[in-house]
């Protein structure tokens, strides 16, 4: 058994990436689980075509305890035999979300979630490692193989390398090692090369480019995959060649995160961002003038 | 503070000094150089404190500390009678806090006698969550199962500041709309480096939601005065109420042992706050000084020589009447304390005890040993600071040893060189000196005896050091040395 975790930045596609990748390796014929790590729970919506599959917390809090609680109660089956569980956790501003990863790991792994007939289990991880509970993916006999999801925006490759830094922590001390970038690509100014340059620079590879396609809207909007809505289009094609990928990945790495400066210098050399004028920064607009 | 220099046969700066140095050898570098000024010989003289204080527990070294949350919980608020005092986290805090300290209350025997205390029992879904909705639930619930109470308390368990439980926005809506005074206090445990600082929230806590919120039905009087830092412990204070009240004193209320919300919140309005334990209440005196221009005096009521002491020190601060009474009240009690003292103390003279307790009877308690014809050869605090210790040093013989914060390790070196004939401290230290053979006396709790304070507790005090020192069971038992 594989075990994948995909980070990235908020709203970079994470989610749809993973499913779509998952529906890629089901049809391929592996057995494959799907543990979504975001209070927001919508990391199974296309494999189920559900609207909001009912959480781990949800059922904690319904039931009580934790103890009360049935696998079958959160555990469902879709597309492609893809077994989908969902953490759950508070609105924003109140409790402690990384505690309801925590809890829902630890239920899924006591009452025999993880059976010997799965190929893969994908972690899908809210945005940045913000505490210890979104790294409990990434902990002791968890995912070992991380996926990063970025694009050739700024932020995002920011995110990336932040994230890097975060397993960088772990895998001196455990066995996680950084498969690759995914490139969800934004259209921006040579992408391609940017997050390929980026991914040489920490160590690792640019997995895969997946183009943008409305044909994913068209997908989401009927609560599916594009695997499973348009077989044949070319889009499904994009995400079977990275199922393909990872299945076949070795390039496991620890990686090399970059100094701040370093990917300031990589931004400016593909004209991302502008080199710093030093002598405007702090100075209102007024006192300019 | 006149004490003449005392020595105690055998000991010297320098001989606890070569004591000290002897135990810090066990210490890697580190922690030798860390606890070398929390040890040191007293210098009488000087009065001023002799180690350092307040800082944080070495790694590694047993401690016999506790938390904010037991420091607000187990001494401020626990004893007051009329209130529900809600541990509000995980069930164990609230458990094992409750009645714990033997803060004994007024009330049915079987119905009202015991402190009324709820926890929100905290489960995985309260932390997820949040446990704010579920402490609304609850206080409303208290409200309907004890609609007599004052007040509610709501003291915070560690993980409701992780997880950033706003319980002071629960209580303030609470408050409205079940028309009861709900006081939050954010006492999570890992704050500070003991539950000194859950002393402090609490009356900060007092300051901010409780004093000056009612007033007394009566007019003020000339002798109105509030108990302030005495918790009833096995009775405390139903034998220094009176013993005040017979010197003609008006006491309007005490903080916080057997205690009346109400009363508390009028406390404003006295004359005079008497402190006892003055590590947990001196906060409010201060402030009950700044803000009504109420004095505070801090007085001692462990023995017959202090509490003679005390109480003339008081009767200075008032008229002729209370002097009289004052003076009347010790003609009366002397005699039968001088008794208590005639059959004890023969059996007694010249026995050494070594202190360790919280922040108070290190030094209170001391009078009392002594009036037993017995020697402190050392004595320490678990919490106290740098103005603790400034008091202790006149009232412990020169040259004893002082500790602060100490280790097991420490506490057992100096018992084999010392030599006491009892030891008197905490339920942590309690089995190893028994099992050294050594008698003992857990001296926060009054080993489930007391009341000790005031000329009622002092014969229970002198029957109990008697019992524990001379007790037959020692002859059985072999001692180290």
């Amino acid at each position: 058994m594989r075990q994948i975790a995909i980070y990235g930045k908020g709203g970079i596609g994470k989610s749809t990436t993973t499913q779509n990748t998952v529906a890629g390796l089901a049809s391929l014929g592996k057995k494959v689980m799907i543990v979504g790590c975001d209070p927001k729970a919508d990391s199974t919506r296309l494999i189920l075509h559900a609207k909001a599959q009912a959480t781990v917390m949800d059922k904690v809090r319904e039931l009580g305890t934790v103890e009360d609680l049935e696998l079958d109660d959160i555990l469902k089956v879709g597309f492609g035999d893809v077994k989908c569980v969902e953490s759950g956790g508070p609105e924003p501003g109140v409790g402690c979300a990384g505690r309801g990863v925590i809890t829902a790991i630890n239920f899924l792994e006591e009452n025999g979630a993880y059976t010997d007939d799965l190929d893969f289990v994908f972690y899908d991880v809210l945005g940045d490692v913000v505490c210890g509970g979104f790294a409990m993916p990434i902990r002791e006999n968890k995912a070992e193989e991380i996926y990063i999801v970025c694009s050739g925006e700024m932020m995002a490759m920011y995110a990336a390398n932040n994230i890097a830094k975060g397993i960088l922590k772990y895998a001196s001390s455990g066995k996680v090692r950084l498969g690759g970038l995914i490139c969800n690509a934004r259209k921006t100014d040579r992408e391609y090369d940017l997050i390929e340059a980026l991914a040489k620079k920490l160590g690792t590879q640019m997995i895969h480019f997946v183009p943008r396609d409305n044909q994913v809207q068209r997908a989401e909007l009927r609560r599916m995959t594009v695997i499973e809505y348009s077989p044949e289009h070319p889009q499904a094609n994009e995400y079977r060649t990275l199922a393909k990928k990872i299945l076949d990945n070795k390039m496991l790495v620890v990686p090399n995160p970059l100094e701040m400066e370093e990917l300031e210098d990589l931004l400016m050399e593909f004209g991302i961002m502008e080199a710093e004028d030093e002598s405007i920064v702090g100075v209102a607009e007024a006192a300019a003038k | 503070m006149s004490k003449a220099i005392r020595k105690v046969d055998g000991i010297t700066k320098e001989s606890t000094q070569e004591m000290i140095d002897k135990v810090l050898e066990a210490y890697p570098e580190k922690g030798r150089k860390k606890r070398a000024p929390h040890l040191a010989p007293n210098d009488q003289a000087n009065c001023s404190a002799c180690v350092k204080s307040n800082k944080k527990t070495v790694p590694g070294v047993m401690s016999a500390r506790g938390c904010a949350y037991a420091g607000a919980k187990g001494v401020v608020w626990g004893p007051i009678r009329d209130m529900v005092h809600v541990s509000h986290g995980p069930v164990g805090c609230g458990w094992y806090s409750w009645g714990t300290r033997r803060n004994l209350m007024t009330g049915k025997l079987g119905v009202d006698q015991f402190g009324m205390q709820f926890t929100s029992d905290f489960q995985e879904k309260d932390i997820v969550y949040g446990g704010d909705k579920k402490l609304k639930v609850l206080l409303k619930e208290t409200k309907e199962l004890f609609p007599l109470a004052k007040g509610i308390s709501v003291l915070s368990e560690c993980p409701v500041g992780l997880i950033g439980d706003d319980i002071n926005a629960v209580a303030k809506t609470s408050a409205k709309e079940l028309d009861i005074p709900i006081i939050p206090c954010n006492c999570e445990g890992f704050r500070g480096v003991s539950q000194s600082l859950g002393h402090h929230i609490s009356n900060d806590t007092i300051r901010d939601y409780i004093i000056e919120t009612r007033e007394f039905a009566e007019p003020v009087g000339p002798y109105d005065i509030a108990l302030i830092g005495e918790y009833n412990i096995g009775g405390d204070a139903w034998s220094t109420k009176p013993l005040l009240e017979e010197c003609g004193f008006n006491v309007k209320a005490v903080w916080t042992g057997d205690g009346e919300m109400e009363k508390i919140a009028a406390t404003h309005q006295v004359r005079l706050n008497v402190i006892h334990c003055y590590r947990s209440m001196n906060y409010m005196c201060k402030v009950m000084e700044e803000k009504y221009g109420i004095p505070w005096i801090e007085l001692n009521f462990f023995g017959p020589t202090k509490i003679r002491e005390s109480l003339r020190k008081l009767a200075e601060l008032f008229d002729d009447t209370i002097k009289e009474k004052v003076e009347a009240v010790i003609a009366k009690y002397d005699p039968q304390m001088q008794a208590v003292i005639d059959e004890v103390r023969p059996r007694l003279e010249g026995k050494k005890v070594m202190l360790y307790v919280g922040g108070l009877r290190p030094r209170h308690t001391i009078g009392a040993y002594e009036d037993l014809g017995m020697i402190c050869v050392g004595s320490g605090y678990e919490f106290a600071h740098t103005d603790d210790y400034e008091r202790t040093a006149p009232e412990m013989p020169d040259a004893t040893v002082v500790y602060d914060d100490a280790s097991e390790l420490e506490m057992e070196q100096f018992a084999h060189v010392l030599k006491p004939d009892l030891v008197a401290s905490g339920i942590k230290e309690k089995y190893v000196f028994q099992k050294m053979g050594l008698p003992f006396r857990q001296m926060h709790s009054w080993d489930y005896s007391g009341p000790y304070h005031g000329y009622k507790g002092f014969p229970i005090f002198a029957r109990d050091i008697d019992m524990a020192i001379n007790s037959p069971t020692w002859e059985l038992v072999k001692s180290p040395f």
